[in-house]
């Protein structure tokens, strides 16, 4: 420690190069930490409430819709607490960009998700409205709404018994995500199965999907296994998942986000493990003879190494450190813009950030370290 | 005359003492490099997306939706429907006096992916019997076309490569059901990643009675707006009807979009720190011939020549760096074949598609940087004080 002082004059001896350095050391863990922001919001994180959760969709194809009296016979299946289940919808609010997620969704919906807190006269409401619809607290926001609001939906599956192609709910509710984290799941807006029954003309008496909760998610496995041996060489044969299997077999859809990620990240560390390698090995290069006078005063050699991996660290650890935080910035910059909340640069970045930090800066320490500490004094002073 | 002989004298010198200082080079020239490859990657990604969803898309073809759908998968048509929009103004015949037209089926099945083993949604889509006549794009590279009345399959090409289990002569059990593959098409479009079907035995094993689009080939292009007139007044029918060019546009416009902010946003950020690198290199390249340079000046080379020189040399190395960048994501990226979920909540398989002008783009972007990267050492080594950096000990 008693050092610092000198290697932080080491350090800036030559201001321009050094700043250059660390700027960008700072703009390569900008970039890494946002790019670990977004793998991050395309992982799958799993809640202790979905653990416990299944979905049952139909084997044949994602939209094929299950019979509504596959219900019953899911209930009875040993292992099984409740079952929810709930029919995409697919409605437009004005305009074919404000896409959000909006599905009629069966009672006790909220009962299996209780992640998703909604105050009890909200929920009251939303059991004696027949119209009812309730929205995330993210999306309220969005558009402006408030409970009384009527919210009409253009559809684009389901045409209204009527004969019209406006389908129009009254909000009763708005519910928030319990963990802040999660606040990009409030986009959506859920309405009641029963209106949306009776009044479509396509599908009456089907449903999306079933949500399975079970008694011990140790079980889950066989539960599903279970539920789809029911509905086997059935005419609508069943799929049943984890929640997480579920999420996760979409987000691979949408193809290997996290080799792209990885990719671009590996060639952004490398360039700057080049950049800083080059700059400390000038460095060194340029102090030799002061080198070899700290030698010739009684530093033995470890402490040079210690002294050059010290300076390496210290420029690496700027840089990063600075960079990150502009990531934690520019991350929420980031999350306003696409109105999830979904991004942010958590621990886990940090860690891994730390490690990287640490194995950059001691690659680029080491060999002029280890040069430093070969010097041999007499052939360093006379040199120059 | 003269003012170009210096310059090109002092660029000489300076590229020739360039093994010299290999390290500090080597930043600019593989920095530049990362930026140019990235960008270019991830921008061929958005452009292949895009060209094989464009591909798919004529203006001599029509496609028919019921109202308000956005994509084929959102729709629903019933026999009457297709029968009345059959019947329809503008539509070309085939010798044989028929309507060259298509109803389709469309419904995504599970097939796992060769690379993962997980299973992807992919379009099932049953078509009509004068489906060759209509995509005359598509054709049978491998085995032949499916038979009607047949639970056979023909698959495209893209959607053979990506997915298991869709050989020539292999079964398949979608739903309940066993089909066969009878044979491979190439169309070089979206088509190319979907399962082709008769229309009539999708519909049966999937319990549908209707059909989710009806597309068909014009008379001529403009015969597309009598058309469209004649079916939007028709009382009996509640559909939109678009040119299959705009339909299949507006499906790659928001992936699109996103890749290339997405891209931009990155290669200009890893460009700040590009920058930084460059400037590095060549305030480096400066200080260390600041004797040379000063020589120069006190024979009597003029300023100008000495700035120029330095942003040509920064200029070269850039250049440099950004062909290796654009190399390296043409022989890695070119081609490269990978697919995501498209509009109609299915796999599109598409490839990579690097461009001259995307690596005219990269190099110019290359370019900027070397640029801004060597003017400011540029006026360094041009202020620099001759008497000074004569006396100074190298």
């Amino acid at each position: 420690m008693k050092y610092l002082h000198l290697i932080w004059t080491d350090l800036f001896r030559k201001k321009t190069r050094t700043l250059l350095t660390v700027l960008s050391i700072v703009v390569a863990f900008l970039l890494f930490g946002l790019l670990d922001a977004v793998r991050v919001a395309f992982t799958v994180h799993e809640s202790v409430e979905g653990a416990s959760r299944l979905i049952t969709s139909s084997r044949l194809s994602i939209i094929q819709p299950l019979p509504y009296a596959d219900l019953s016979q899911i209930q009875h299946v040993p292992g099984v607490e409740a079952v929810a289940y709930a029919n995409w919808f697919g409605g437009i609010y004005q305009d074919r960009k404000n896409f959000f997620a909006n599905f009629a969704v069966s009672p006790n919906f909220l009962d299996v998700y209780p992640e998703f807190l909604l105050p009890q006269e909200q929920k009251h409401a939303f059991a004696s409205t027949r119209t009812a619809a309730v929205v995330g607290e993210n999306l309220a926001q969005r558009f402006g709404w408030k409970i009384g609001d009527k919210i009409p939906l253009e559809a684009t599956i389901f045409l209204a018994a009527d004969g019209g192609n406006t389908w129009t709910f009254d909000l009763v509710g708005i519910f928030r995500a319990r963990d802040k984290r999660d606040r990009g799941q409030e986009d959506q807006m859920w309405f009641r199965y029963d209106y949306f029954d009776e009044n479509r003309i396509l599908s009456n008496g089907t449903v999306g999907w079933y949500v399975v909760q079970v008694v011990d998610p140790g079980h889950a496995d066989n539960v599903a296994r279970a539920i789809d041996k029911l509905f086997a060489n059935s005419d609508a044969e069943t799929k049943t998942q984890t929640e997480k299997q579920f999420s996760m077999d979409f987000v691979r859809q949408m193809g290997d986000v996290g080799l792209i990620v990885t990719s671009i990240m590996g060639a952004v560390l490398f360039t700057i493990l080049l950049l800083t390698g080059n700059t400390m090995s000038q460095a060194v290069r340029e102090r030799i003879p002061e080198l070899a006078v700290l030698k010739t005063i009684g530093f033995s050699n470890q402490s040079l190494l210690w002294l050059v991996l010290a300076e390496s660290l210290l420029l690496v650890a700027l840089g990063g450190i600075t960079g990150l935080l502009l990531a934690s910035i520019g991350a929420d910059i980031l999350s306003a813009a696409f109105r999830g909340g979904a991004f942010s640069v958590g621990g886990q970045s940090w860690l891994t950030g730390s490690v990287l930090m640490l194995l950059l800066g001691l690659s680029v320490g080491l060999p002029p370290g280890v040069r430093a500490m070969r010097l041999r004094i007499v052939d360093a002073l006379s040199a120059h | 005359m003269r003012w170009l002989l210096q310059i090109k004298e002092i660029t000489w010198m300076g590229l020739t003492t360039i093994p010299q200082r290999l390290g500090s080079t080597l930043v600019i020239v593989v920095g530049i490099a990362g930026v140019v490859g990235v960008l270019i990657a991830l921008l061929a990604m958005g452009e292949g997306f895009q060209a094989v969803l464009a591909q798919a898309g004529r203006v001599d073809e029509a496609i028919v939706l019921r109202k308000g759908a956005d994509a084929e998968l959102n729709s629903g048509l019933s026999r009457e429907d297709a029968v009345l929009i059959t019947q329809g103004p503008g539509i070309l015949r085939n010798p044989g006096g028929k309507p060259i037209v298509s109803a389709e089926v469309v419904v995504i099945v599970n097939l796992p992916k060769k690379t993962t083993g997980s299973d992807a949604n992919v379009e099932l889509r049953g078509v009509g019997p004068l489906v060759w006549a209509l995509r005359t794009s598509s054709r049978i590279v491998e085995g032949r076309a499916f038979e009607s009345g047949r639970r056979e399959l023909t698959v495209g090409e893209g959607a053979h490569s990506e997915f298991a289990g869709l050989e020539v002569g292999a079964t398949i059990r979608l739903g309940q059901q066993d089909w066969r593959v009878v044979g491979i098409f190439a169309s070089g479009d979206a088509h190319e990643s979907e399962l082709w079907g008769d229309a009539e035995v999708v519909q049966g094993a999937y319990n549908r009675n209707g059909y989710q689009s009806v597309t068909l080939k014009l008379t001529d292009p403009d015969a597309f707006d009598t058309l469209k007139a004649a079916l939007s007044t028709d009382p009996r029918l509640t559909v939109d009807v678009q040119r299959t060019r705009d339909y299949y546009a507006t499906q790659s416009e928001d992936l699109t979009r996103l890749i290339r902010i997405l891209g931009v946003a990155i290669a200009a950020i890893m460009a700040v720190g590009a920058v930084f690198g460059a400037l590095n290199t060549m305030y480096t390249a400066v200080s260390s011939r600041s004797r040379e340079i000063a020589t120069l000046r006190a024979i009597g080379f003029s300023a100008s020549p000495v700035i120029m020189a330095v942003m040509l040399e920064s200029a070269l190395l850039a250049l440099l760096g950004g062909g290796i960048g654009a190399g390296v994501s043409w022989f890695l990226f070119d081609r490269y074949t990978v697919s995501t979920l498209g509009a109609n909540f299915s796999q599109v398989v598409f490839a990579f598609k690097v461009s001259p002008q995307l690596i005219g783009n990269g190099l110019l972007w290359a370019l900027a940087i070397g640029l801004v990267g060597g003017l400011f050492p540029a006026l360094a080594a041009a202020r620099l004080p001759v008497t000074v950096a004569l006396r100074e000990n190298a």
